[in-house]
């Protein structure tokens, strides 16, 4: 019996491996960290993380990029708390609003650069200072929340034994994953975001409906950053114009270190999940050495460098034994744009 | 004229915000000489305008290669805290202090340039993880410390006056000067719009690429470190998490506004001066007739949003269709 490896993943693979090797290395060093508990807490405490990269895969699969979701963090988080505090409403009709919101603001910004071509990165930067913008305008101040009703929603959660608590946040996280996983393989939307990413002229020859495509993953981005806020609060039950802050990058570090090509096209929804798992580890382990929380910003911006170095030398290798024409272009050096 | 002819729309622009304030505030145009130097609003908008000028001037390069540098304010972040460090802390002479400042700014702007010309990365990402990482750095090396200092030296960079001007301003007319006659009195200005245009053709011609690019990104570093030298020097402090905070997304405004197109290929550096002055004329106008702070983020994004309509061929057609057809149903009737 050989060993078949599918290249189509050997990038999961090569993230899976990763992650293994973190978690063990780590647990070495630290006992402690092979418990459940530590587990489950992966998974609260990027709940909000996960759910945001989740969008952003879709996004970069198409070609694109949304900056525009960690303020849409603080803009939902200062507006439930502001809701739910100041104005006394119903938590479920803030959500409501909340999604509302993120959606459209999503759509408006998914519209701009479809239908104006103006580039995403510039549209979805206007999108990110709008949203901090906005949640300073409702208030500067932190506003804790203290509202019953809410503080019985964050209390939810499924008990495993040994008085294990999933919370709401993760599960959350965990039905999102699971809808566009079956969304990205075995529907047609699925397919058109690879087809777009892929190559957005022979996607529009082929008759694929690009706008509507475009305009719904921006939309969809933007439902799921302003779902990620709901679970921030849900988390930290506060309102915060901070909060948030370089998120966008670390989403953006989950979905590469995931295996998804930023160039658009390449890439699956599962790697985004590892590239997630992998960050909560380096952050755990982080907060277990009490190390100062800029070597985290710092650790993931050097993983992410490295998963591109890696990314562009598998492709080059790719390219370079597909065809010997290609070699005039690798010499000529990359000549992509955003 | 028909040099005038790009930098039109942000003189109107700015023509507009300032007729605006002539009815509501009139106490923004006096000015005076005090002890031989200049004081006044329009000098102080000047003034204030200085570090995302100087930012500006370099991003304009970057964005007329066809990329983006969003790692400017960070970066700016770095020299105040390397420069503050050295100088409060290990008693370094100033000189030494601010050309290492500036030098940890212009490496961090190689690696950038690394990143694009030689890896091939989207700008977009290589400066996003700058962006993060400038501001780790800075922190790291201030040992998280928000560091206050009293010296005179240091605070002329900001506060200090030059033939009648304020020394922000004189610096970023030497750079302008600098950046201008390099662009337009060389061949440099060119091959930076032929890169921008086309990069495969630009190398089969003979430009090297990558050096251009990598060289936009060095300039574009040590803009930001000066002024984050500025920033720093002005407010005494050197606050590695809040300086620089949120300027490129204005540096990159006054370069558009300026006429600078984002998708590469021209560029013009006076445009961007005066997209930069009219940045900085609405933050005072909306300051002086008391609104609120918070809300200048939201107009200045609402403002970007305005500028790619405008700058958008499908926008520009649908518009003046909307006219055309009125026209030809006036015509009509």
């Amino acid at each position: 019996m050989k060993l078949q490896i599918d290249k189509k993943y050997i990038a999961i693979y090569a993230t899976i491996a990763v992650a293994v090797l973190l978690y063990v290395a780590v647990g070495i060093i630290y006992p402690n960290f092979f418990g459940l508990r530590v587990f489950v807490n992966f998974f609260r405490d990027n709940a909000f993380l996960g759910i945001i990269a989740v969008g952003m895969t879709l996004v970069i699969l198409s070609g694109g990029i949304d900056l525009s979701v960690g303020s849409m963090i603080a803009f939902v988080s200062v507006m439930s708390a502001y809701l739910i505090e100041n104005s006394g409403m119903n938590p479920f009709l803030v959500f409501a609003i909340s999604l509302a919101c993120g959606a459209l603001i999503g759509f408006s910004m998914g519209c701009l650069i479809h239908f104006f071509n103006a580039p995403p990165f510039i549209v979805t930067l206007a999108g990110m200072f709008f949203c901090r913008g906005m949640a300073n305008v409702i208030s500067l101040e932190s506003i804790p929340i203290n509202n019953p009703l809410f503080k019985g929603i964050m209390k939810f959660g499924i008990v495993l034994p040994n008085n294990i608590k999933i919370p709401t946040t993760v599960i959350i996280y965990l039905v999102v994953f699971v809808v566009f996983l079956f969304i990205m393989h075995f529907t047609k939307f699925g397919r058109d975001v690879y087809a777009v990413g892929g190559s957005a002229q022979s996607a529009l020859l082929m008759g694929l409906r690009i706008g509507r495509t475009k305009v719904l993953i921006y939309t969809l981005s933007g439902l799921l950053s302003s779902l990620a806020g709901i679970a921030y609060i849900l988390n930290t039950p506060a309102g915060y114009g901070l909060a948030g802050i370089g998120t966008e990058l670390d989403a953006i570090a989950c979905v590469v270190i995931g295996g998804t090509l930023l160039t658009g096209g390449v890439g699956y929804l599962a790697g985004t999940f590892i590239g997630v798992l992998i960050q909560a580890i380096i952050k755990t382990y982080l907060t277990f050495s009490s190390l100062s929380t800029w070597w985290t910003k710092i650790a993931i911006g050097v993983l992410i460098m490295i998963f591109i170095l890696l990314q562009r030398f598998f492709s080059q290798v790719t390219r370079l034994s597909k065809a010997g024409g290609e070699v005039i272009f690798k010499k000529l050096g990359p000549v992509g744009r955003t | 004229m028909h040099f005038l002819g790009t930098l039109i729309w942000p003189l109107l622009a700015l023509a507009i915000i300032l007729v605006f304030n002539a009815f509501f505030t009139p106490i923004m145009f006096q000015m005076e000489i005090k002890d031989g130097h200049l004081y006044g609003s329009l000098i102080d908008i000047l003034n204030r305008a200085a570090p995302v000028m100087l930012m500006a001037i370099g991003m304009t390069l970057v964005i007329a290669t066809r990329g983006i540098d969003i790692s400017v304010g960070s970066v700016s972040a770095v020299s105040g805290s390397f420069t503050t460090v050295l100088l409060v802390l290990d008693h370094m002479p100033l000189a030494y202090a601010i050309i290492i400042g500036l030098g940890v700014c212009a490496l961090l702007g190689l690696w950038n340039g690394f990143m694009v010309a030689n890896i091939g990365v989207q700008p977009i990402v290589t400066t996003l993880i700058m962006w993060v990482l400038a501001r780790g750095i800075a922190s790291l090396f201030a040992q998280g410390q928000t560091i206050i200092f009293e010296n005179p030296r240091y605070e002329f960079i900001a506060n200090g006056f030059l033939f009648g001007l304020p020394f922000p301003i004189t610096i970023v007319l030497a750079l302008f000067l600098i950046a201008q006659l390099l662009t337009r009195r060389t061949a440099l200005g060119l091959f930076i719009e032929s890169v921008g245009c086309n990069p495969i053709a630009s190398r089969y011609s003979g430009v090297n690429v990558r050096m251009i690019k990598q060289g936009v990104y060095v300039f574009t570093g040590f803009c930001a470190g000066i002024a984050g030298l500025i920033n720093t020097a002005n407010i005494k402090v050197a606050d590695v998490t809040r300086s620089g905070d949120g300027l490129e997304l204005d540096a990159i405004l006054a370069v558009v506004i300026g006429g600078t197109s984002l998708d590469g290929g021209k560029f013009s550096i006076t445009g961007t001066i005066i997209g930069a002055i009219v940045m900085q004329t609405l933050t005072t106008t909306i300051l002086t007739n008391g609104i609120p702070v918070q809300v200048t983020r939201v107009i200045k994004a609402l403002v970007v949003v305005f500028i790619i309509l405008i700058q958008s061929e499908a926008f520009r057609v649908k518009v003046r269709g909307l006219f055309w057809r009125r026209e030809h149903e006036a015509a009509n009737r």
